[in-house]
């Protein structure tokens, strides 16, 4: 019996299509607190072998031994219909973890790179991986409640994005924000995809 | 320095055996391919592996968590195995003929049905 997700014999249940979306940024910049904002948040173990390419130095405490080829992730899953789930994998921000990323990237609809005003040069690296890979991205500004309220415009500037680069603020925490960086994101994909379209996306919140 | 009074236990002393073991040291597929990570796999229906195979355990696992259909990353979530120990398993399976794995979408993603429907669904939430 051939299976197919457009074809499936009747005795078998239908495979849904699924598509993934990229939450990158920096170290503590909220990511695993934005994907539980709008999804069931599930613990993904890894084992991967690293290369010696890959064993770099690392800057950033919150990984425990250089060593380990142990690398825990969350990935959080949203179903809309049966037949269609989407899927959002919060990048390992570390350097050490960039070979990773070809894999994650590979196939993803798009990007999120969630930046953090206090320390937006954690978000340059993010920003230039998408880039060079060609993967569509929006730039989402954490807005916590200690940092200084910034400009969409002046995280435009200071990462600098090109023009069509959609910039958001956010509240990572808050579904209905979070909600919004995404139909922005995939918003942007569409219109990328067929320029001649015009899409309805979410409106900017106020900065 | 070895500290006597100090002691491992459970999931402290880590995995009893390390994870590519059950693998046979294997890290990727034997035909190469790599199987994604939101690829779907279901088991084909009253498929028996081939004479002279004999499963794992862990093939037994996993072939137990794709009666209906689920991704790559859920299995693996759910039987908490390492993704790329779950992979390569997932290959032997799909070797056997006893599991059909549904590729993801690979390289950019333009279709805009799909773009459309995933819009339509977050707009929903």
């Amino acid at each position: 019996m051939d299976y197919t997700h457009s074809d499936a014999a009747a005795d078998a249940p239908a495979a849904p299509t699924t598509a993934k979306i990229l939450i990158a940024g920096g170290f503590g910049a909220g990511k695993t607190t934005l994907v539980s904002a709008i999804s069931e948040i599930r613990p993904l173990r890894t084992e991967e072998t690293l290369s010696d390419r890959s064993v770099g130095v690392d800057d950033i405490s919150g990984v425990r031994g250089k060593t380990t080829t142990t690398v825990a992730m969350d990935f959080g899953r949203i179903t809309f219909r049966s037949d269609l789930a989407l899927y959002l994998f919060g990048t390992p921000g570390q350097e050490r973890f960039w070979f990773m990323w070809d894999e994650l990237a590979y196939g993803a609809l798009g990007a999120v790179v969630l930046a953090d005003t206090r320390r937006l040069g954690d978000c340059f690296a993010s920003v230039d991986y998408f880039e060079r890979h060609g993967t569509p991205f929006v730039v989402a500004v954490n807005c916590f409640d200690d940092a200084p309220p910034y400009d969409t415009d002046d995280v435009r500037i200071a990462l600098d994005l090109d023009p069509d680069v959609p910039v958001v603020l956010c509240d990572a925490r808050d579904r209905e924000s979070v909600k919004n960086v995404l139909i922005t994101l995939v918003g942007y994909v569409l219109t990328r995809a067929n320029p001649a379209a015009e899409y309805q996306s979410a409106p900017l919140p106020a900065g | 320095m070895i500290v006597p009074n100090e002691q491992w236990l459970d999931r402290e002393a880590g995995p009893v055996v390390r994870p590519y073991a059950v693998t046979k040291g294997r890290t990727v597929a034997a035909d190469g391919t790599s199987v994604g990570l939101i690829d779907v796999v279901l088991a084909v229906v009253d498929a028996q592996p081939p004479a002279g195979v004999r499963l794992s355990p862990e093939h037994r696992q996993i072939l137990a968590q794709c009666r209906r259909p689920i991704t790559v990353v859920d299995l693996a979530s759910d039987i908490d195995l390492p993704v790329g120990v779950v992979r390569v398993l997932l290959s032997d399976l799909s070797e056997y003929g006893i599991v059909r794995i549904q590729g993801a979408i690979r390289g950019p993603v333009t279709n805009e049905r799909l773009l459309r429907d995933v819009l339509d669904g977050l707009h929903a939430l």
